[in-house]
């Protein structure tokens, strides 16, 4: 083993720590190739999944089941001009729909044809069920198309009484949707930061249990800290050990994602996604005072832990919480403030979000979340120090 | 020289040493005999620093432990009751290891890890890794990694714990060995008949306090039987019997 003979022992515990994780299979193949490669590939299938649906959902032709279609003939014949497949008419609509065999019916009234042809509103039903997220699509076009027919009818009627159509319509309200290819794909990749920071959690997690709760377990912690090395050092060393492995799995992480991220079907969503290298290189900066806090933290646990099992256990738990900030920022539409970038982990997710969108980053913003994130790994550090400190940190059982 | 002066520790209400003092000198192997749970292994944690006394000193080569802590531990060879290897290193690399921590040069590494490897006759086991190890093995690799910086004193927690008959008979040349460069050894045991072939002066610890202190011959004098284990077991015995 060749440590370089080099005067710090901290870099002496730090290369041993790595030389002994890589040559341990289980804990590369965990930390280095599952971790980084399975988030990015889950995600991307995922995606793809959802936007495949949407895609057909909105292009394929909609088949609606049309009850008493022959009251109306004329909306009808309308209605499949307009592209709707019509389809014969069930028994029991109502338990068609909560059964989920239809997604929509449409079904007119018997005095369909004696209110129309009074002129009076004629009345038309559109069933559905709000609760199930799938019919929303189809029910919006069916509705579009009613509503088509309807327009056209009313500028018919108008006209024939030498009227303008524009007395039926007042106001008329134009939406302009503002959102950029890249903004559109940001709500996408709202879930992007959290697959991003669980791989630095995943990452440095082995690292974290084997050489802490893990040596000691080993009975090999007693004899590591007779050495005249002060202790603080020697943890320094493993945290050092722990951080790069993270570090280097968010690295895979981020080169999967860059080059897979051409699997998404992003033009036909119509959006842009901005993962080259500019977004690569300022995620691992940003990520790098939370993967010092997440080491230390890790490390921290691992220590109190008695066991390697028990560290397992401590740090799963640990996991859930980078899933407050994603969970906060799906449920509750926050508009991003400046101080939201001083919290870690809330304020690397923004940021994150903000990269992935093509939104300006300001060195404001950027400093904050990078002091902010600085200061408080280096407390979590300081935590860690002192639990080394403690006496019955080395003694087994 | 290691020098324990009235050590007291204890953890919560159980009280592991009430008062132990003795001293191991240079030249000489001393043997800290005592039962199981008698506080040998706090004692000595107290030796090589790992613990600090509540009250008393420890005194290495005439310096204070709780004042010089690091400079102590260079002067101090320590085998622990624990004594795990790291499995994925090969016994070298695990002397290597410690090397680098004390902050040897690659030429004392390399040279220090020769002469322990050829010493401990394990030049087989060299460059293996230590998974699988037997205990021999594993034991004769701690020790080497424990002595490479070739210290003055050298404590061992129960060295032969767990070794067979040939494996026994190797480490005891081996402490007789490391007792004639001038070292001052001290080891602890329960077992009688070690302690008798070993050690130059045996100090028999019991309920956290020394109990009884000497040469072999002293200890059988002092007690009046001819043989070693009678000697043990009635400065033990009547010990316990003054605590009924």
């Amino acid at each position: 083993m060749k440590f370089l003979h080099l005067k710090s022992p901290m870099l002496v515990v730090f290369f041993k720590e790595v030389l002994e994780n890589i040559r341990d299979r289980r804990t590369m193949v965990n930390a280095l190739l599952i971790g980084p490669l399975l988030g990015p590939l889950l995600f991307i299938v995922l995606i793809s999944a959802l936007t495949d649906r949407e895609v057909q959902k909105s292009e394929a032709p909609l088949e609606v089941s049309v009850i008493g279609a022959q009251y109306a003939p004329n909306l009808i014949e309308s209605l499949r001009q307009q592209g709707l497949k019509i389809k014969p008419a069930v028994d029991d609509p109502e338990k068609k729909i909560h059964d989920q065999d239809e997604e929509v019916i449409l079904r007119i009234p018997p005095d369909f044809a004696q209110s129309w042809n009074k002129g009076e509103t004629a009345q038309v039903e559109v069933l559905h069920d709000s609760s199930h997220r799938d019919s929303g699509t189809p029910v919006e076009r069916l509705r579009r198309m009613l509503e088509g027919y309807a327009q056209r009818n009313t500028t018919m009627r108008l006209v024939a009484r030498g009227l303008s159509p524009s007395v039926s319509t007042p106001l008329i309200v134009a939406s302009r949707d503002l959102s950029t290819p890249q903004s559109r794909g940001g709500v996408i990749f709202a879930m992007l930061p959290y697959f991003l920071i669980m791989t630095l959690f995943y990452g440095g997690m082995y690292l974290a249990i084997d050489t802490t709760a893990g040596e000691r377990e080993r009975q090999s912690l007693e004899p590591l800290l007779v050495n005249p090395v002060a202790r603080w050092k020697i943890m320094a060393g493993k945290l050092g050990a722990t951080f790069v492995f993270a570090m280097a799995a968010l690295c895979l992480s981020l080169l999967t994602f860059a080059f897979s991220g051409k699997l998404i079907p992003a033009d036909t969503l119509g959006i842009q996604l901005h993962l080259g290298a500019y977004f690569i290189a300022l995620t691992l900066l940003v990520m790098a005072p939370l993967a010092l806090l997440i080491s230390a933290l890790q490390t921290t646990i691992a220590a109190f832990a008695k066991s390697y099992r028990e560290a397992q256990t401590f740090l799963s738990l640990l996991m859930m919480i980078p899933l407050i900030p994603t969970m906060m920022l799906a449920v509750l539409p926050v508009k991003t403030q400046l101080w939201m970038m001083s919290v870690p982990l809330l304020g690397q997710h923004l940021l994150i979000m903000k990269l992935v969108r093509g939104d300006v980053v300001t060195p404001n913003e950027l400093g904050l979340c990078l002091g902010c994130g600085l200061i408080v790994a280096l407390l979590a550090c300081l935590v860690a120090a002192l639990v080394y400190r403690s006496e019955r940190l080395a003694i087994s059982a | 020289m290691i020098e324990a002066r009235d050590l007291h520790k204890a953890f919560g209400a159980v009280k592991a040493a009430e008062g132990v003092s003795f001293i191991a000198r240079d030249g000489e192997i001393t043997g800290l005999l005592g039962p199981n749970g008698a506080g040998k292994t706090t004692t000595l944690r107290m030796l090589y620093t790992l613990m600090r006394p509540d009250r008393g000193a420890v005194l290495i080569d005439g310096r204070n432990v709780a004042d010089e802590a690091e400079t102590v531990r260079r002067a101090l060879g320590v085998l622990p009751d624990a004594r795990g290897l790291y499995k994925r290193l090969t016994a070298r690399e695990n002397i290597e290891y410690f090397a680098h921590l004390h902050g040897l040069d690659a030429t004392t590494t390399h040279a220090r890890c020769d002469a322990l490897i050829a010493a401990l006759d394990m030049q087989d086991i060299a460059a293996r890794r230590t998974e699988g190890f037997s205990q021999g093995q594993r034991v004769k690799t701690a020790i080497a990694r424990a002595l490479v910086h070739d210290p003055r004193n050298v404590i061992l927690d129960e060295p032969t714990n767990g070794l067979d008959v040939m494996a026994t008979r190797t480490m005891r040349g081996f402490l007789k060995q490391l007792r004639n460069e001038g070292r001052c050894v001290l080891f602890s045991s329960h077992i009688m008949q070690e302690v008798a072939a070993l050690c130059d002066r045996i100090v028999v610890i019991a309920h956290g306090r020394v109990v009884a202190e000497g040469t072999p011959d002293e200890l059988r004098t002092n007690t009046g039987e001819a043989n070693l284990e009678d000697a043990f077991v009635k400065i033990i015995g009547s010990e316990e019997g003054l605590h009924a």
